[in-house]
């Protein structure tokens, strides 16, 4: 037991990534209302960000920033000094490109409600078959 | 990078994610949903990601929970689950 603290503490982003990612998950497979499922997405979104980021976080380093740059590199940076930027990087892109799903996603619940005057999944699918 | 600080915000990221999805009102989980993105800006500005962080606190948080409100309002609030 005593083991198993550290072990738990220091794995701990992604602890929280897989409880994120679930409920998210449980978000879009089992809620009726379309908006709770989107929202559901943008969770699963924020959890897979989260997951890029903690791989490239290290303990005892900096940000990304090059000390005395400015001296026109007259030493080597030591990479263990400073969190890998490259992950950030890559979920920036991740962000914006969430950013441009969420708002195709709700115009298209705009239209729903327009044509069914509804936003619940079961009570579009009985009109569906009524019609 | 202080695990202290990184459980609680996590605690409350996890809170916040669960009430968005749970609560019965759209208009409550928009706002949940926003606390949620600024609770993930904290965490990336504790973890070093500080671009990462003023992205998501512009564009996550603030884009976002204006889409959902303008939704929200443009439908209706009522939801079952």
């Amino acid at each position: 037991m005593t083991e198993l603290l550290p072990i738990v503490i220091a794995k701990l982003n992604y602890w929280a990534y897989i409880a994120l990612m679930m409920i998210g998950l449980y978000a879009m497979i089992a809620k009726k209302n379309l908006v709770k499922k989107i929202i559901g997405m943008s969770i699963l979104q924020t959890a897979v960000i989260l997951f890029f980021i903690s791989i490239g976080a290290k303990k005892d380093a900096t940000i990304p920033i090059i000390v005395h740059g400015h001296e026109g590199g007259s030493h080597a940076a030591r990479a263990a000094e400073y969190i890998n930027p490259l992950p950030h990087v890559l979920m920036l892109t991740a962000i914006v490109v969430a950013v441009a799903t969420l708002g195709v996603a709700l115009a298209l619940v705009i239209k729903i409600y327009q044509q069914y005057q509804t936003l619940e999944e079961d009570e579009i699918l009985t009109r569906l078959q009524d019609e | 990078m202080i695990w202290q600080i990184e459980l609680v915000v996590l605690l409350i990221v996890i809170i916040c994610g669960i009430g968005a999805i749970t609560v019965k009102d759209l208009l409550g989980a928009a706002i949940l949903f926003g606390a949620y993105s600024f609770m993930m800006c904290l965490l990336w500005a504790i973890m070093g990601a500080v671009d990462v962080a003023f992205t998501e606190a512009s564009v996550g948080a603030g884009v976002s929970t204006v889409l959902f409100v303008a939704t929200v309002f443009r439908t209706s609030r009522r939801t079952k689950d």
